[in-house]
């Protein structure tokens, strides 16, 4: 998958490869000159005494050096940039096919699983490219190089690389093969020693009220011993690679030497050839240990580019029209027409074969227990999800044949779990519409109950909101969020759930300053208690996706049981 | 307290990466005091005092064996290089005459080549010398090696101990802390500082302490052994020292700055994503999917300029030293091949110089990228210091302690309380509470429902007057035994990462099976833990959503009944929870209170009508008390409020006629 995703990624930089393969080569092939030049000198200059011939060749080497130089920075500038450019790509390519998914496949993924995959994941490969197209470029290079030059300098010596080379690669091979499993286990235990101290944070609390102090320092001392102990183990390996690597090398020179000079002695072997294939063995073996350390590199980076490629591979299961509708006559006239939603694979439907119509004027109100699908059922209307089965009408043209930026400039959507950007109050309102003016700002403040506490903040609409808007209280944060979608005067609203988090007489008069605005528009309600919803023009009562009523709550309380049950366990829960 | 609640993903990732030297400037972007927070540092690894004079006995004695390989390395070349050369000529002859016999011929140089080589003509190598050096260097290398796993050993053991004190002691300074410190900082802050910044100084003292150590001695031995071997040349190397820190500190202060951008625009953009992502519903019908892209595209072009530009100003520095390493080396193999030459210095002299040559602009650049390391390792431990620095709470007066059996009375005398000093919030409140009374609390957000409650459990300390349990000041007790005996059960239902049956041991952890399934039972967990696959195990998971939240909810209480407390505090949970659940929790929440003093934030006309006293509260004041029936019959804040909510929206009281739609300017229709 690593492989496909380098293929698929990398395919439009094709002539950068090219060029840094050739850049690399360049350098190496002059890196791998050098030594040579070394011996030349020592055999037709140190020993025949000619000083003169040491001064050329130690110019030839100076001109060799630049070129390398000049090479490797040219092909890093390259490596860096393709490397990079990848990594933007795919950020792009993730967040655009993210953009264009329905809320099945983010709640397939989940918003934080998707976010690591845009980032993390990203980075992971991106790193492993870079250090590979500046690394294992050179590696194969310099290997392949430093052997046949070596072996120009004596075949005899042959199998001492064969020797050095395996030996080399298995021993660090072993310990990166011992690293690599502790590294994932070191990186489950700083999870769980985080984990522990974001919960002592966030419950600090509760677990001061029950005095367990002790308790949680305790949990977090066996994370943090287990935390240790798997660094320790790490580290141990980490400290046996250098000395290791370090002590092959150093046996292999010390090789070279003995068996060298058995050649020489025996007349099969210059001197200076002696020197150059020192450098030479030297630089092969580096070479294979850069290599090895790549290879190490890719496990990791391909579990990454597993969970990338999902991503890429995932289709929105709510597909924009070939041939949109963007014209209508009518205004917020609302219909759902046997409609039915179930998750792919799924044994039971969440909403099923639910019919409900709703016009300009009317509020719709959706009640049911947790899991009765009331969520599932009001997202099809913006299409947040697609109807299985049946249709969503809006303006009498099912919303999958509506140009989409049609269908959502109609609606006015507060959904249940209160959400603000971060930015400014004002920034906030300009989500619902960009051309909103102060003026208009302030009223649907007003209209939200927002307008006392936004006018306290030190700085009114220009006050900061932290992402998510973690820094107002949950109250502060549902009506920030009514407002949003007063603003945009849509001509549909949906309410979902919206009003849990605010005080007593703040909802009442919330509901109240609503009416006048929202009764030009269609307003479809999710609702939690009887007492919010008993002046709809329509209650839709939901049992396991399906409708069990609809009418007014006088005509439910005739007819519709499960209406009953619900009105009575709120009246008993009044009466406890 | 505010309603987070652990479901706020948190993202705290620190950019943590590959090459990790390169991961420079992530947190080290403010000006900083570096030598006092270093010092600290370094006294955290006091206690391991012996170990690190092993750890640099050990380094000494590695280094300086690597140090002196390739001389005598050298001198094994020596004996190939004179045997080569011995036995090029007739058997016979002296050295001398050797000697005289190439200047006789001419070849001066050849003389002068020769008078610096030590050899016999007409013998060969002599393989036992070779043998003896070479075995020797296999030993001294093969020590060498050994010395260095060794002080790798212990200072990674020194390390890791120091840091899980380090850890231990954050942890334990968090149970100390005030909680006015945690309602202050914010939480991703605090979370950055105890998770991310700890990784961060492990990291680079990890990296920083083993190879500055090893780094520094070798270019101390390297040195050393080059001036052995020849001043002259010793010059023209140390000449590359102050040239290869100079370009090395030029490219890396230019490729830091990079990463500080880089870090920077990651941030950013990782905050564009999170928010898309999370609000991805949001975006999409609010149409605002094209800014959002086009905001997207523009940071991630950024993103992409400055990580090109770090990547490649950090990936320059290995040709550039490279390139003076090669500069060096051929000054090195021309110099010397002029010397051999002249027969002032040996071939494996200039063989070994050439080695140490190679050898020392490595450790040079080393020295100088941890330099950066180090700088971002000791910005994180200063933000650690920072927080082990805080004032704590003051420390428990254990003098007084509860009279046996607590019955539950409460009282307040003159109670003030201010979050900051210039805002009131209450004033002079008193308040008498008898035992086995239930207390409801109501009244607009922000009126010090929950600060009045949080002032029970000493959760702050107060400015004036004081608070009484059974008679005793709570505040002359210790807070664990004011603590053990109230109950809490909060709106944000806290829940760690264990079983179910451990969450609810919580209350108690000293409880039996039997007395959890008591409290499981009472408090209607039971009921839906058996539609659980794991029963009482099932495992509740970082973001809790295997069970709802009306069930997180019900196993809070089982934990405050578990706890069995002779003072309960209870916020009515008004979040989203069905009709049936809420039911339910009512029902436990009631048999929670039973014969037992309870202080209720109550939403619920219920909770309220049930209540003994109900304290209507406004503005940090307790504008009204009584009974339900006392208080509609005095037609104040309570009468007012009781209408709004439990009467339907249309009895508030008369508001003006509502103005026409705001934007659509069509007249409002009046409800």
């Amino acid at each position: 998958m690593l492989w496909r995703i380098l293929k698929e990624s990398l395919r439009r930089y094709r002539r950068e490869l090219a060029f840094i393969v050739g850049l690399q080569l360049i350098g190496t092939m002059a890196a791998l000159y050098l030594p040579s030049l070394n011996a030349d000198i020592i055999d037709n200059g140190v020993v025949f005494g000619d000083t003169g011939y040491i001064i050329r060749t130690g110019a030839v080497m100076l001109v060799v050096s630049l070129v390398q130089v000049v090479a490797t920075i040219v092909a890093v500038y390259f490596g860096a940039r393709t490397a990079m450019s990848m990594g933007r790509d795919l950020r792009s390519s993730i967040f655009h096919k993210v953009g264009a998914f329905s809320s099945q496949e983010m709640s397939h993924f989940g918003a934080p699983s998707l976010i690591t995959r845009n980032t993390n994941d990203v980075q992971q490969v991106q790193t492993v490219t870079a250090m590979g197209l500046t690394m294992f470029v050179m590696a194969p290079i310099m290997m392949v190089g430093g052997i046949v030059m070596a072996l120009r300098e004596d075949l005899g010596l042959a199998w001492l690389v064969a020797v050095a080379i395996p030996l080399l690669g298995a021993s660090v091979g072993f310990i990166a093969s011992r690293l690599v499993p502790s590294f994932r286990a070191m990186q489950v235990k700083i999870d769980t020693v985080n984990r522990v101290l974001r919960e002592q944070t966030s419950g600090i609390r509760v677990l001061r009220a029950f005095v367990r102090e002790r308790f949680e320092t305790e949990r977090f001392d066996r994370a943090n011993t287990d935390l240790t102990e798997v660094s320790l183990t790490v580290g141990r390996w980490m400290a046996a690679m250098f000395p290791v690597v370090m002590l092959i090398l150093n046996v292999s020179s010390v090789a070279v030497l003995w068996f060298g000079g058995l050649r020489i002695e025996a007349g099969a072997m210059e001197i200076g050839s002696l020197t150059a294939f020192l450098t030479y063995l030297l630089q092969i073996l580096m070479s294979v240990m850069m290599a090895t350390f790549m290879v190490v590199m890719i496990p990791r980076a391909a579990v990454s580019a597993d969970r990338i490629a999902e991503v890429l591979d995932s289709e929105s299961s709510v597909k924009p029209p070939s041939r949109p509708v963007t014209r209508l006559v009518k205004r917020g006239h609302l219909r759902l027409d046997r409609v039915t939603f179930s998750y792919p694979g799924a044994d039971y439907p969440v909403v099923n074969d639910v019919s409900v119509g709703a016009k300009p004027g009317e509020t719709l109100a959706i009640i049911g227990s947790t899991g009765a699908g009331k969520t599932t059922l009001v997202n099809l209307i913006p299409r947040l999800f697609d109807v299985t089965s049946g249709a969503v009408l809006v303006d009498g043209v099912d919303v999958r044949d509506l140009e989409p930026e049609l269908l959502w400039s109609k609606i006015g959507l507060v959904p249940q779990n209160p959400y603000l950007f971060s930015g400014t109050v004002r920034s906030n309102l300009q989500y619902g519409n960009p051309e909103a003016t102060d003026d208009e700002m302030w009223r649907a403040l007003e209209i939200a109950q927002a307008r006392d506490f936004v006018e306290a903040m030190p700085e009114g609409l220009d006050s900061p909101i932290a992402q998510g808007g973690t820094n107002v209280s949950g109250g502060q944060r549902q009506r920030l969020q009514i407002a949003r979608a007063i603003i945009r005067a849509p001509e549909i609203y949906i309410f979902d759930d919206s009003f849990s988090a605010l005080d007593l007489t703040t909802d009442a008069r919330l509901r109240r300053a609503l009416k006048p605005i929202t009764s030009e528009a269609t307003v479809v309600i999710v609702a939690q208690r009887v007492s919010t919803i008993t002046d709809a023009d329509q209650i839709l009562v939901l049992e396991d996706g399906a409708r069990v009523g609809l009418g007014t709550h006088d005509e439910l309380m005739r007819t519709c049981p499960t209406y009953v049950e619900i009105v009575e366990s709120q009246a008993q829960a009044e009466a406890v | 307290m505010s309603g987070r609640t652990m479901k706020e993903t948190e993202r705290v990732e620190a950019p943590r990466g590959p090459g990790h030297g390169m991961m420079i400037g992530q947190v080290g972007q403010k000006a900083m005091d570096f030598g006092p927070s270093f010092r600290r540092l370094l006294g955290h690894l006091r206690p391991h005092r012996v170990k690190i004079v092993f750890v640099f006995l050990s380094a000494v004695v590695s280094v300086a064996l690597a140090a002196i390989g390739p001389r005598a390395l050298g001198r094994a070349t020596d004996i190939v290089f004179a045997g080569a050369i011995g036995s090029r000529l007739p058997a016979g002859m002296t050295r001398e005459q050797a000697i005289a016999a190439a200047e006789a011929a001419g070849q001066g140089q050849v003389a002068d080549l020769l008078s610096g080589v030590d050899f016999t003509p007409g013998v060969g190598i002599d393989f036992q010398a070779l043998a003896v050096v070479l075995l020797t260097v296999v030993g001294i290398y093969l020590a060498s090696s050994l010395f260095g796993y060794l002080q790798g050993w212990l200072l990674n053991d020194v390390v890791q101990h120091t840091i899980y004190r380090l850890r231990a002691s954050v942890e334990d300074k968090l149970n100390r802390l005030p909680l006015r410190y945690f309602d202050r900082q914010p939480r991703g802050e605090l979370l950055s500082r105890v998770t991310n910044d700890i990784d961060n100084i492990s990291q680079s003292l990890q990296h920083t302490m083993s190879q500055m150590l090893t780094s520094v001695l070798t270019i101390v031995f390297v040195v050393a052994m080059m001036v052995v071997i020849s001043p002259t040349l010793a010059l023209v190397a140390l000449v590359t020292i102050p040239v290869t820190m100079v370009v090395a500190g030029l490219v890396m202060r230019r490729s830091q700055k990079k990463f500080i951008a880089q870090w920077r625009h990651t941030g950013a953009l990782n905050g564009q994503i999170e928010e898309a992502f999370t609000g991805h519903a949001l975006v999409k019908v609010f149409g605002r999917q094209k800014e959002v892209q086009a905001r997207f595209d523009a940071e991630n072009e950024q993103l992409f300029q400055a990580s090109f530009g770090a990547q490649f100003l950090s990936g320059l520095i290995m040709p550039i030293m490279m390139f003076i390493g090669n500069l060096n080396y051929v000054v090195v193999a021309v110099i010397g091949g002029l010397r051999v030459a002249s027969g002032t210095m040996s071939l494996g002299d200039v063989q070994a110089f050439i080695q140490y040559s190679r050898q020392f602009t490595q450790p040079v650049t080393q020295v100088a990228s941890m330099i950066n390391l180090l700088q971002s390792g000791v910005a994180s431990a200063e933000r650690v210091f920072e927080l082990l620095d805080e004032d704590e709470e003051s420390p428990d007066d254990q003098t007084a302690r509860l009279p046996g059996e607590t019955v539950g009375r409460v009282s307040f005398e003159h109670v003030s309380f201010r979050y900051e000093p210039d805002q009131p919030l209450i004033e002079d409140l008193s308040l008498e509470v008898n035992p086995g009374q239930m207390v409801a609390i109501v009244g607009p957000t922000g009126a010090g429902k929950t600060t009045l409650v949080n002032l029970i459990m000493r959760f702050y300390e107060l400015d004036k007057g004081r608070i009484t349990l059974d008679g005793v000041d709570i505040a002359t007790i210790p807070r664990w035994e004011l603590r053990s005996q109230v109950g809490m059960v909060l709106q944000d239902t806290w829940l760690f990462h264990g079983t179910i049956r451990e969450n609810i041991a919580y209350g108690r952890p000293d409880a039996t099976e039997e007395e959890i399934l008591e409290a499981a039972r009472a408090t209607f967990v039971d009921r839906f833990v058996h539609s659980l696959p794991d029963g009482y195990d099932t495992v509740i998971d970082d973001e809790g959503s295997n069970i709802s939240a009306g069930e997180k909810q019900l196993i809070t209480i089982a934990r405050a009944f578990l706890a069995r407390p002779a003072l309960l505090i209870l916020d009515e949970a008004t979040s989203s929870v069905d009709t049936r659940t809420e039911l339910l929790l009512q029902h436990a929440m009631a048999a929670l209170r039973t014969n037992r003093t309870s202080f209720v934030i109550a939403h619920r006309l219920s909770t309220i009508r049930d209540a003994d006293l109900i304290l209507m509260m406004e503005n940090g004041q307790i504008v009204e008390r009584g009974t339900h029936e006392e208080l509609i019959a005095m037609h104040g804040a309570y009468y007012r409020l009781y209408n709004s909510q439990f009467s339907g929206p249309d009895v508030v009281d008369a508001e003006p006629a509502m103005p026409p739609h705001p934007f659509t300017g069509q007249p409002a229709a009046a409800s």
